[in-house]
C-alpha cells in the first residue's frame, strides 16, 4: 500500500517505524531537512523536503496515486489542509491529526463534507487510556476487544503471590475461574506459554476473561482493588483537561496539582468540582496535605518524561495507590518498566500510532477476514488482535488443538455471534462470523488466514 | 562496527559474482575457446565463499553509515580480486596486471594492460566487458535488485556507490528503485546491440562494445576498439549511446512515468550537451586540416567528445596525434565527467555547476559584502552544506590527484603520461595521451604503478571517501573490551 505521512515528528517516526516493517511503500513529508535526512537514512521511505499542503510537493510524492496521507503536524489547520488537498488529488483514505477541541467539536461535518476518513487527538486518546486504566486498577493495563465483552489485562506476579510456582493447566484448582493466560513477559523474554508453563514471581502475565470473571480472578486472588473513586493528577495539561472531563464523567473525586497558577485558574474554572493546587508536585509535604494516603490513583501529568518517572517513582516509593505516568520517549519506557515502581505507563506517541496502524490494518483486509482491534501488549512486542472469520477462513469446524497454527501465537479467546464468550481450550472450534482474538508474536498478521503455518509449495 | 553483517553483505555480492561469472561460461562454452576451465575454479570459489558468509543474515542486521562505507569499499575490492582468478589462470599477466585489469573494467575505466586484445579468448573478453556493465550501475545496487539485504538501511550502501552530490531515490523502496535502475539499463543495452546487429556487427562485436559503452567502461575486442571497423554508422550508434548512458538515469524515469517537461528542463542535462556541442565544434575546426572534410572531422570530434565526457575510453581515431588545442579540451572533459547518477565517472557535472555558480555568488559577495547571495541548482536552493561537501570533494580529489601523480612519476615516465594516466584513472576513462593514449596500453608500468592506478580507478568510481576511510584507523579501531567490575 502507497503511504504518504506528512509531518515527521515523534508520532510521524512511530509511524514510519510500524509500517515500514509492514513494507508498505511510504513517502514522508516535512519542512524540516534534518528530520528528512534523519528519516531517510534510517528506514527504506522517500523523503520530500517542502509545505505538506503544496499542490506541487503532494504531486511530487505522488499523492494521486496513494492509498492513504497521513497528516501528523503540530498544525492543525495544515493538516486539515493537507487533507484536502490529497481528497482532491484523489487520495480514498485521509487521517489527520487535530489537537485543537474547537475543530473537534466540527468534526462530523469534516468528515462528510472535507472527506477526512479520521481524526486522531492524541491527548484525548491518551486520556481515554488512563480512564481506562483507573476503572481497573488492580491490573496494570486493560484492553478490551468485541466491544468490550473480552478484556485482557496485564498483571505483575508480586512477591508471595498465590500463583507463584502454580502450573498453567491447574490454574483453574487454584483461582476457580476460568481465564486464560495468553503471554508472559519474565525479566527480557516473551513467551506464548503452553499448559505446562509454571508461573514465578516477577512475571508480567496477560490475562483474557470476559469483564465479570476478571473480576472474580482478581477477588480470588485476593488482589482486588475497587475502581478508583479518588485521583490526584499532576501537571494540567491538555491530556489533563480530557482527562478531567473522562473522570468527572465517571464521578470521582479529582485534585489537580499544577505549578503555573494561570494554568490552574483555568482548570479551576471549567471543572468546579474539581479541587485544583497551585504547587510542586515532588513536595512530599504538600502531597500529604492533600491526603495522598486517602487517594485511589496518582496520575503523572506534566510535560517533561524526566519529571513524570521521578515523581511516579516517589510516589510509588511512599504510598500505596495505583501510579500511573506518561512517559513519551520509548528509551526512557523501556527503563523504568525493568524495574516494577510504576505500576501504568501510557504513552501519547504509542496510543496515537496503534490508533492509525489499526485503521490502516483495518483498510488493508476490505474483503477478507478483517483486524478489527489492534492491541499491543509487552512493551509493544506482542500483538493482540481481533478477527472475525469468514467464509475465507478453510478451518471452521474444527477443533482447536488441530490447527496447524504458527509458534508464538495463540487462540485467547472467542466471541460467539450471540454474544456467548468462550475462553477457548483444544476442544473449541471456530464457527463463521464468531469473533476471534489472537496472541502472536508476530507482528506482520493481517488476515486471520496468516495464523496458520504455510505449509508446502501449494497451500 | 557490525563485522558479522559486513561479512554477510561481501558473501552475498561474492555470490552474486559467481552467477555472473557463469554467464559468461555459458559464454566460453558456447564459442568453445577454451576458457571454460579458468571459469570454473573462479565460480567454485566464489559461490564457496559467498554461500558460507551469506548464508543467512546475523541476528544484529543494523548497519550504519561507517558500515555502509566499509561494506562498498570491500566489496569492490573483493570482486575485483576473485573476479581476476579467470584472467589470471588464462594467464593474461602476473597478479597485479589481472587486478589491474578487472578493477579497471569494474569501475568502467577501460585502461588495459593487454598489448594484444586479439588473442584473448571470447570468453573473457565477455567477462571483461560484462565486468563494466555490472560495474556500471553499481554492484551493491545490482545485488539490492536481486537478493534482500538489509532492513531499510540500504541507502548507506546506495549512497557510497551511486555516483553524484546528492542521491534521490525513485520509489519508496530500496530494492524497487535498484530494479528500474536496472531495468532501464537492460532495455537501453539491448536497444543498442540491436541497432549494431541491424548495421552488420558481428553479434559478439555488438555485446561487447554495447556493454562497453552501457557501462561507460570502454573495453573492446578490437586493438583498435571501435576505429577498427571505420563504418560511419556504429561511430554515431555507439557515440550517441555513450551520451545517452552519461545522463542522470533518474531523468529517464521521469520519461517513463510521463514526465518529459522535466527531462528537458533538467539544468545538468543542459549544461552536459551544452559542453558536448561546443567542445565538438571546438575540435572540429581544429582537427580539419588533419582529416580534409567537415563529415570526417566532425564524426571523429563528436565521437572522442561523447566517448571522453562520459568517461567511456572508445576511440575511433588516434587522438593522441591530434593538435594541441584538441587534446587540452579533451584533458578538461575528462575531469568534468558525465552527470550524476549516470554511470560515468569524473567530478560529475552536477558538482561542476554547483562549484562555478558558488565561486560566481561568492566573487559577487566580495563586490557587495552584506549582500545575500545564494546558489541555486535545477531551480532549488543549495544549502551551505550541500557547497560545501562539494568543495572538500574537490579539494580531497585534487589531493589524491596530486599524491598518485607524485608517486607515478617515480615510474620514470614523462609528464605527459603520468599525468593523463593518472587523470584517465581517477576519472575512470581508459585512455591517456602518449604511451597510454588510445592505441597504446599500461603494461609498461611496474607492479606498483599498477596497484596504485588500481586504487586511483576505485577512488575514481566510489567517489573518493569510502576508499580513504578503508584506510583510516579510526574506523578499525575497536573498543577496548569492556573492564570487568572488581
Amino acid at each position: 500500500m502507497k503511504i504518504v505521512i506528512v509531518g515527521i515528528g515523534k508520532v510521524g517516526l512511530a509511524l514510519v517505524k510500524e509500517l515500514s516493517a509492514e513494507k508498505h511503500e511510504i513517502v514522508v513529508i516535512d519542512q524540516d531537512p534534518a528530520a528528512i535526512r534523519n528519516v531517510v537514512n534510517i528506514y527504506d521511505v522517500i523523503g520530500l523536503v517542502g509545505n505538506g499542503a503544496s499542490y506541487h510537493v503532494q504531486t511530487d510524492a505522488g499523492v494521486s496515486d496513494a492509498d492513504l496521507l497521513v497528516a501528523m503536524t503540530d498544525m492543525d489547520e495544515l493538516n486539515i489542509l493537507c487533507c484536502l488537498l490529497a481528497k482532491k488529488l484523489g487520495v480514498n483514505h485521509t487521517i489527520a491529526r487535530i489537537r485543537n477541541p474547537e475543530y473537534e467539536k466540527q468534526l462530523r461535518f469534516m468528515r462528510n463534507e472535507l472527506g477526512l476518513s479520521m481524526a486522531v487527538n492524541p491527548e484525548k486518546a491518551t486520556a481515554r487510556e488512563i480512564a481506562r486504566i483507573l476503572r481497573f486498577p488492580s491490573a496494570v493495563k486493560i484492553e478490551s476487544f468485541s466491544k468490550g465483552r473480552i478484556e485482557m489485562v496485564e498483571y505483575r506476579l508480586g512477591e508471595k503471590n498465590p500463583l507463584d510456582g502454580v502450573r498453567l493447566s491447574e490454574l483453574y484448582k487454584s483461582v476457580r475461574v476460568k481465564v486464560l493466560v495468553c503471554a508472559v513477559a519474565r525479566s527480557e523474554k516473551i513467551i506464548i506459554p503452553s499448559g505446562d508453563f509454571v508461573l514465578r514471581a516477577d512475571d508480567r502475565i496477560y490475562v483474557t476473561a470476559s469483564s465479570a470473571e476478571l473480576e472474580q480472578f482478581f477477588r480470588n486472588l485476593g488482589i482486588f482493588k475497587r475502581k478508583a473513586s479518588s485521583v490526584m493528577i499532576v501537571g494540567a495539561s491538555q491530556i489533563c483537561h480530557y482527562l478531567a472531563q473522562e473522570l468527572s464523567d465517571m464521578k470521582l473525586e479529582l485534585k489537580i496539582i499544577d505549578q503555573d497558577e494561570k494554568r490552574c485558574v483555568k482548570m479551576g474554572e471549567q471543572f468546579p468540582k474539581a479541587i485544583v493546587i497551585v504547587g510542586d508536585g515532588t513536595d512530599n509535604e504538600l502531597l500529604m496535605e492533600e491526603g495522598i494516603n486517602n487517594t485511589d490513583a496518582f496520575v503523572a501529568l506534566s510535560g517533561m518524561d524526566e519529571a513524570n518517572i521521578l515523581m511516579a517513582m516517589n510516589v510509588a516509593n511512599l504510598h500505596s495507590c495505583k501510579v500511573i505516568a506518561k512517559i513519551n520517549r520509548r528509551s526512557l519506557v523501556n527503563l523504568v518498566s525493568k524495574n516494577h515502581m510504576i505500576d501504568s505507563i501510557v504513552s501519547t506517541r504509542a496510543v496515537t500510532t496503534d490508533l492509525i496502524v489499526q485503521y490502516i490494518r483495518a483498510m488493508q483486509n476490505t474483503s477478507d477476514s478483517q483486524v478489527k482491534t489492534l492491541h499491543r501488549i509487552v512493551d509493544e512486542s506482542v500483538e493482540a488482535l481481533e478477527f472475525t472469520v469468514t467464509k475465507a477462513f478453510p478451518y471452521r469446524n474444527i477443533p482447536l488443538k488441530d490447527l496447524p497454527l504458527k509458534n508464538g501465537l495463540l487462540i485467547a479467546g472467542i466471541v460467539r455471534q450471540n454474544g456467548a464468550i468462550i475462553i477457548p481450550s483444544g476442544q473449541d472450534m471456530l464457527y463463521e462470523n464468531d469473533d476471534v482474538i489472537v496472541v502472536t508474536t508476530d507482528t506482520s498478521l493481517r488476515d486471520l488466514n496468516d495464523i496458520l503455518k504455510k505449509g508446502g509449495f501449494f497451500s | 562496527m557490525n563485522y558479522r553483517m559486513i561479512g554477510f553483505s561481501l558473501g552475498r555480492i561474492l555470490f552474486t559474482e559467481g552467477i555472473l561469472m557463469g554467464i559468461s561460461l555459458l559464454v566460453s562454452l558456447f564459442y568453445q575457446d577454451g576458457a571454460a576451465s579458468y571459469f570454473i575454479p573462479a565460480i567454485l570459489l566464489c559461490l564457496l565463499i559467498g554461500g558460507i558468509l551469506g548464508l543467512r543474515p546475523p541476528k544484529n542486521t543494523a548497519i550504519y553509515a561507517k558500515e555502509g562505507l566499509i561494506t562498498v569499499a570491500l566489496a569492490w575490492v573483493f570482486i575485483s580480486a576473485f573476479g581476476a582468478i579467470p584472467f589470471y589462470l588464462g594467464g593474461l599477466g602476473s597478479l597485479a596486471d589481472c587486478f589491474f585489469e578487472t578493477v579497471s573494467g569494474f569501475t568502467t575505466t577501460g585502461a588495459s594492460i593487454l598489448v594484444d586484445v586479439e588473442i584473448v579468448p571470447n570468453g573473457l573478453l565477455f567477462w571483461r566487458s560484462f565486468t563494466h556493465w555490472v560495474g556500471g550501475m553499481g554492484v551493491l545496487v545490482f545485488v539490492m535488485a536481486i537478493l534482500p539485504m538489509s532492513e531499510g538501511n540500504g541507502m548507506h550502501l546506495m549512497r557510497a556507490e551511486v555516483p553524484g552530490p546528492a542521491v534521490e531515490k525513485l520509489v519508496s523502496k530500496m530494492s524497487d528503485t535498484a530494479k528500474i535502475l536496472y531495468g532501464i539499463y537492460f532495455v537501453m543495452t539491448i536497444v543498442e546491440i540491436l541497432l549494431l546487429v541491424a548495421g552488420k556487427m558481428p553479434v559478439f562485436d555488438a555485446v561487447i562494445h554495447s556493454l562497453g559503452a552501457a557501462g561507460t567502461g570502454g573495453f573492446s575486442s578490437k586493438a583498435l576498439s571501435v576505429g577498427a571497423y571505420d563504418n560511419p554508422y556504429y561511430d554515431v550508434v555507439i557515440g550517441v549511446f555513450m551520451l545517452l548512458f552519461g545522463i542522470n538515469f533518474n531523468l529517464y524515469y521521469f520519461i517513463l512515468i510521463g514526465r518529459i517537461r522535466d527531462f528537458f528542463r533538467s539544468e545538468e542535462l543542459r549544461t552536459y550537451l551544452g559542453v558536448v556541442a561546443v567542445s565538438v565544434i571546438f575540435i572540429t575546426i581544429n582537427i580539419f586540416s588533419l582529416y580534409g572534410s567537415v563529415f570526417q572531422s566532425l564524426r571523429h570530434a563528436f565521437f572522442q567528445v561523447s566517448s571522453i565526457i562520459t568517461t567511456t575510453g572508445f576511440a575511433t581515431t588516434d587522438f593522441n596525434l591530434w593538435p594541441p588545442l584538441s587534446k587540452a579540451i579533451l584533458v578538461m572533459l575528462m575531469f568534468i565527467g558525465a552527470c550524476a547518477g549516470s554511470t560515468g565517472g569524473g567530478i560529475k557535472v552536477a558538482r561542476v555547476v554547483i562549484l562555478a555558480k558558488a565561486a560566481f555568488a561568492d566573487m559577487r559577495k566580495m563586490l557587495h559584502p552584506n549582500a545575500i547571495s545564494t546558489v541555486r541548482f535545477e531551480k532549488k536552493l543549495q544549502d551551505e552544506k550541500t557547497i560545501r561537501s562539494v568543495h572538500l570533494f574537490l579539494s580531497v580529489y585534487l589531493l589524491v590527484f596530486c599524491s598518485s601523480v607524485l608517486l607515478l612519476s617515480f615510474e620514470g615516465f614523462d609528464l605527459v603520461t603520468t599525468f593523463t594516466a593518472v587523470a584517465s584513472c581517477i576519472n575512470n576513462i581508459g585512455p591517456g595521451l602518449e604511451i597510454v593514449g588510445p592505441m597504446g596500453n599500461f603494461s609498461e608500468f611496474s607492479a606498483f604503478g599498477k596497484i596504485l592506478l588500481s586504487f586511483d580507478m576505485l577512488v575514481g568510481r566510489l567517489e573518493i571517501f569510502p576508499m580513504l576511510l578503508l584506510f583510516s584507523p579510526s574506523v578499525w579501531k575497536r573498543r577496548r573490551k569492556k573492564i570487568p567490575k572488581n
